[in-house]
């Protein structure tokens, strides 16, 4: 293998199979998206509840070949012209993460081409840049999904501060058990955001914790007193339950990412994760960054969501600044983010 | 045409190369790191020591299950992975068969039976034909006990095989007599080998043809409480 010299003109092959999504994706440079495929498994799941590990472990080894050989088909390119694969290495569902970084490197090693192991997160914060390449540091990120809730100071590229984070439960979490509890469907935050279109958000006031406490949250209080609040008034309208409810997240949320980036001079507020594609989040975001003069920077939802176009740009970077992953990395369940401090 | 054959469905990971002229490459190993960690180094490492270019490839075969489930998806993500990117097709052969096919030589009911956890075994029979095992009982998956009351039923002289024949031996030993012998895990080297006969046939399909044997549903268990069905 060649020494690979990384830039503008380099092409990344990204694999994502962290969770219930079986991604690929070729990335140019780092910013430029050249094909982006995306298989979801929502409908097996959705009997469940929640995503079924061993279930979406089967569902990426059946449709991961299919989706990679569809992505380099769109793309327009031949295999020869790939410079690099990256692949999420963590934090995600083991048995899942294994299809996709066992995949990868084969592929690296039959191409005779670098391989780079992703940090899910990291590749989260870089879907915004995919957008906006002109989104200047530091910023605060605020990446809400199924499985995280965190405020994270983005002071360049690879170096994060974490600010603040969950306790308990993931914002995401809290939509999807209360979207189960409500039998409004999954997965919960589009179920949720739907019903509160119906609904008065200030129908309930349901608590806000840990408001004025640091940056830290709790979402599982939220999840039992909306539950508590049903049984007593088995009659109250699911609508009106769902939009009290997401008020109160979103509330939770955007009063502490916008004081998070005031207190660290953020020239704007960034959105990833799943829940970032939330119509009543992304409105409240929008709306205090107008009044605080900062940018507000919101991600298409299909950006927000589990891709591999993230993957590949936080690839590019990664193997810019360390250069190529051994081979014989492994999976790593609850991989961290690097962050500084 | 020589064969690249993966084998993960165990705790063991293996890989083997070969052709018309036998195995001509095997590197196995069946304790240390796992098997995500350990597969690509070990392909990469046994083709440079055999000075074999992954070019030089024409099939890649496969153990298909059953098994331990991440492990073997680990060994069937990377084979059609590979497959895949040299465009050459695969072939897909189950554990059980790579187990009882070193037991070719011997007149009796060859049992491969594979530890499938949760007080489980996978498990199936063979008996020898010209050159090679034909499998009489399909794989099946089931408590010892269904094992031993298969094996009763029967009532032939049994050669067990495999790391699940040596976990349970005693319970097994309990229900009927028998004899115990070859080798814990499949290995690569008789994948190789089974595969060249089927290869030389053009008996393969395409990567995204490959079916994985689980023999058991996925467990899923969530059950977050409704408020129809608290
Ligand atoms: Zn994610």
């Amino acid at each position: 293998m060649t020494e690979l010299v990384v830039d503008e003109s380099t092409l990344v092959l990204g694999i994502e199979t962290s969770c219930d999504e079986t991604a690929a994706a070729l990335v140019l440079g780092g910013f430029d998206v050249v094909s982006n495929v995306v298989s979801t498994q929502v409908d097996l799941h959705s009997d469940f509840g929640g995503v079924v590990p061993e279930i979406a472990s089967r569902a990426h080894l059946d449709v991961l070949n299919p989706v990679i050989a569809r992505t380099i088909v769109e793309a327009g390119i031949d295999d020869e012209r790939i410079d690099a694969v990256a692949c999420t290495v963590g934090p995600g569902l083991i048995g899942a993460l294994l299809v996709g970084v066992s995949a990868a490197k084969s592929l690296a090693m039959a191409w005779d081409v670098p391989f780079v192991g992703v940090n899910h997160m990291e590749a989260h914060l870089y879907a915004a840049s995919l957008e906006d390449p002109t989104l200047e540091f530091p910023l605060l990120v605020m990446l809400v999904s199924g499985g995280h809730t965190m405020l994270i100071e983005m002071q360049g590229h690879g170096r994060y501060r974490l600010v603040g984070q969950t306790i308990d439960d993931a914002a995401g979490e809290a939509f999807d058990k209360v979207a189960r509890f409500l039998d409004l469907g999954y997965p919960g935050g589009p179920a949720i955001d739907l019903a509160a279109l119906d609904g008065d958000p200030e129908a309930i006031r349901f608590p806000r914790a840990m408001m004025d406490d640091g940056y830290d949250f709790s979402f599982s209080g939220l999840k039992t007193s909306v539950m508590n609040y049903v049984r007593k008034h088995p009659d109250v309208s699911s609508e009106d339950v769902a939009a009290s409810f997401q008020a109160a997240v979103v509330d939770v949320l955007v009063t502490k990412a916008r004081r998070a980036a005031a207190d660290i001079g953020a020239t704007g507020i960034v959105l990833g994760g799943g829940v970032a594609a939330n119509s009543l989040l992304r409105e409240q975001v929008l709306d205090v960054c107008g009044r605080d003069g900062i940018q507000g920077f919101l991600p298409s939802r299909s950006m927000c969501t589990d891709n591999a176009a993230m993957i590949a740009a936080a690839g590019w970077h990664r193997l810019r600044s360390d250069g190529p992953t051994p081979l014989d990395v492994g999976a790593t369940p609850n991989l961290r983010l690097p962050f500084i401090d | 045409m020589l064969i690249l054959g993966i084998e993960t469905a165990t705790e063991r990971v293996s890989v083997a190369v070969g052709g018309h002229e036998g195995v001509i490459g095997l590197f196995e190993i069946t304790k240390g790191r796992r098997h995500v960690e350990t597969l690509v180094p070990a392909i990469d490492f046994m083709l440079k020591q055999a000075d074999i270019d992954l070019d030089e490839i024409s099939v890649v075969a496969v153990d298909v299950g059953p098994g331990l489930f991440t492990g073997m998806r680990v060994g069937l993500a990377g084979a059609k992975a590979i497959a895949q990117a040299l465009r050459i097709p695969m072939i897909g052969i189950s554990s059980l068969d790579l187990l009882a096919f070193p037991s070719r030589h011997t007149d009796r009911l060859v049992v491969p039976v594979i530890d499938a956890r949760k007080g489980e075994v996978f498990y199936a029979m063979y008996r020898q034909v010209p050159g090679g095992v034909q499998q009489v009982v399909e794989p099946t998956v089931g408590p010892v006990d269904d094992l031993v009351a298969d094996l009763l039923a029967r009532s032939q002289d049994v050669l067990c095989v495999g790391d699940g024949a040596l976990r349970y031996r005693e319970e097994i030993l309990d229900g009927y007599r028998c004899e115990f012998g070859g080798d814990a895990h499949p290995s690569a080297a008789p994948l190789v080998q089974l595969a060249h006969a089927r290869a030389l046939r053009e008996d393969w399909v395409n990567p995204w043809e490959i079916e994985p044997i689980y023999l058991r549903a996925p467990d899923a268990q969530i059950n977050w409480s409704t408020r129809a069905g608290r």
